[in-house]
């Protein structure tokens, strides 16, 4: 994979800025993301299966919050982040790889910190509410490219965006 | 491709790269710290834009801009212009670089004939997308926060629900998803400066109000023979394009042509799966995993961008990609692309290469006597059973010639190649209607079908 050598970033046109999505099983939780100053995402509840919970942890203050997506708080918190946010956290170290989820958290993560649950030890963790809505919303958009038409116009841009991941 | 082609076409570079070059990089430089305010060293690389195009038409409006822009206060038409600069200076040097291709190996090129637009009404989302890349260029790379990247969320969503904008979209997409995973931005000990430049320029000129007129192309029908398929994919996007030799019907000579199917696509599939997502396109899909020619009937020609229409086309007998390249590669006529796409990073000419040894250290290097052509080896999809091993085994391979970084590289789209002292063949679209590769397929099955089930939640969670 391309390194990340100065001279060879900023004169390259294409480069694997990020390194693609690992795939990983989306039963549990459908949706992750490292987005507005969160890592943030939607997990299956367990035993209603229309029901979602939406839960996210705050880069930085590592504030935390889990509720339904009708915003009634989990009944998981109790003092310390539910198993839904655990869950969040392992889905993300699967998708992201756990280097980059520490630094967009900014978590100090030493050696021996490689699940979720290591990182979510690491960080000096509080409950604070936050509206579900926002995140809610972010995860039906993301649904909803799933049903956008097919184009067969030309994109000349893709050139930018090769597809990789055999050189893994 | 002979390696003595190879050895002109490196021996060749054009006149003025290394200039044209110089230049682009330090208007990327300048766009790196924004501008908010302009330094001295921007000034200066604003300037040599400016220089760069003295003697165009372009010459008083980029003079005006650079002016604008290093004084501080600036519109949305200063940096359409400043990217139109850029545009320019780099569609030169693809001109100049695909000349020299076209030299070494004797490939026959029709020049661009179709119109390349009209002005067109204004449209909201490419109003939004212009108001985004305005402040971006303002806060420039360092500057970008997750407040700016929050707010490019509408104009992508708006241009996502225009089909006639899904270009435009696309890109805002990629390039902001890339922003998102870099942040801090000012924490990066290099930045992409040269990649995001480009993407932001192009996303600037196709943010401006202006149109293609669809109706005023060619059609063709005859018989196409699939070279190779090229994958393209970020988070949001997935798209395949086919090159071939189309045989036109009327017995007019054949033509070298691309195809392109893309669909919308989230971070989460990935790898084989992509497939799936394009099975509107069945013909397609079977032309690629059974390697086989296709009969097409009138499907519009634009350069030499072939639309591709699945009920206009029916699948046809066995075709050897190998076979096609050997025989009718050089005689095909390419086709000019489009003046505002031209760019070295849009080179993908496909090319046989054979005879040659491959050398496996820092990377992948394709050797003969004396000549070198490296690997894009981060250009293999995991979405085809091409590996860097197989490549590194191969003696024969069907690929793209592509420039970046100041050097030519080969992309392997297929290859032949001895594993076990047994002869194997892979090519990128063998897994278009299903993974053949039994290992890889029960990976693929223990990971669970990603696209179902997140079907199955917007079904549940969508429209209530």
């Amino acid at each position: 994979m391309t390194d990340a050598d100065g001279t060879a970033w900023r004169g390259r046109s294409v480069l694997a800025v990020v390194p693609p999505a690992r795939p990983r099983k989306l039963a549990k939780v459908p949706f992750v993301e490292l987005a507005d100053g969160r890592l943030q995402g939607v997990v299956s509840s367990g035993s209603d299966i229309e029901r979602v919970y939406v839960s996210s942890v705050a880069a930085g203050t590592h504030a935390y919050h889990c509720s339904t997506n009708n915003n009634r708080p989990c009944g998981g918190l109790r003092g310390a982040p539910c198993k839904h946010l655990e869950a969040l956290a392992e889905e993300a170290v699967l998708q992201y790889g756990v280097d980059r989820v520490a630094r967009y958290l900014r978590v100090d993560a030493g050696d021996g910190v490689g699940s979720g649950s290591d990182l979510l030890a690491r960080m000096d963790t509080r409950h604070e509410p936050t509206p579900a809505a926002v995140v809610f919303s972010r995860f039906l958009r993301h649904l909803a490219y799933l049903e956008l038409p097919d184009s067969t116009t030309a994109l000349p841009e893709l050139h930018w965006f090769p597809a990789t991941g055999a050189a893994r | 491709m002979l390696s003595t082609q190879v050895a002109q076409l490196q021996q060749s570079i054009p006149a003025g790269l290394a200039d044209a070059d110089a230049v682009v990089a330090g208007f990327d430089d300048a766009l790196v710290g924004g501008f908010a305010r302009v330094g001295d060293e921007a000034a200066a690389a604003l300037a040599a834009l400016a220089g760069a195009v003295a003697g165009t038409p372009l010459h008083d409006r980029v003079a005006e801009a650079v002016a604008k822009v290093t004084a501080g206060s600036f519109s949305q038409e200063d940096l359409a212009s400043l990217a139109g600069a850029r545009s320019a200076l780099l569609g030169a040097a693809h001109d100049a670089l695909l000349g020299q291709f076209d030299a070494a190996v004797g490939r026959e090129r029709t020049p661009w004939s179709a119109p390349v637009g009209v002005p067109a009404e204004a449209s909201a989302p490419r109003g939004a997308a212009r108001a985004w890349l305005h402040e971006t260029a303002v806060a420039g790379w360092r500057g970008v926060d997750h407040d700016l990247l929050s707010a490019v969320g509408a104009p992508v969503e708006a241009a996502l629900a225009e089909p006639g904008l899904r270009r435009l979209a696309v890109l805002l997409d990629g390039l902001a998803a890339e922003l998102r995973a870099s942040l801090p931005v000012a924490m990066m000990s290099q930045v992409p400066a040269r990649r995001w430049a480009d993407l932001w320029s192009r996303a600037v000129l196709l943010a401006q109000d202006w149109s293609v007129p669809d109706d005023e192309v060619e059609t063709i029908s005859g018989r196409l023979l699939p070279l190779g398929v090229d994958i393209h994919e970020h988070g949001t996007a997935v798209g395949v394009q086919v090159h071939g030799v189309l045989e036109p019907s009327d017995g007019r000579p054949a033509r070298l042509v691309r195809t392109t199917v893309t669909a919308a696509k989230v971070e989460t599939i990935t790898g084989p799966a992509v497939w799936r997502l394009l099975q509107a396109h069945p013909v397609l899909l079977a032309a690629l995993a059974q390697r086989r020619a296709v009969t097409v009937t009138d499907l519009p020609l634009r350069g030499g961008d072939l639309r591709w229409i699945d009920g206009q086309a029916r699948p046809g007998e066995p075709a050897d990609p190998f076979a096609t390249a050997r025989l009718l590669l050089a005689p095909a006529v390419a086709a000019a692309t489009a003046p505002l796409d031209r760019h070295p990073t849009v080179i993908a000419e496909p090319v046989l290469l054979e005879g040659y040894t491959v050398r496996h250290d820092d990377g992948l290097t394709v050797e003969w006597d004396g000549q070198q052509l490296p690997v894009a080896v981060d250009r293999l999809p995991a979405a085809g059973p091409l590996t860097p091993a197989l490549v590194a085994a191969s003696s024969c391979c069907l690929g793209l010639l592509r420039f970046d970084g100041g050097r030519w590289l080969v992309q392997p789209l297929a290859v032949r190649a001895t594993v076990k002292r047994k002869p194997v063949e892979a090519h990128n679209g063998d897994w278009a209607e299903g993974v053949t590769d039994p290992k890889v397929a029960k990976a693929e099955a223990k990971a669970g079908d990603a696209v179902a089930v997140l079907r199955e939640r917007a079904g549940r969670l969508l429209r209530r």
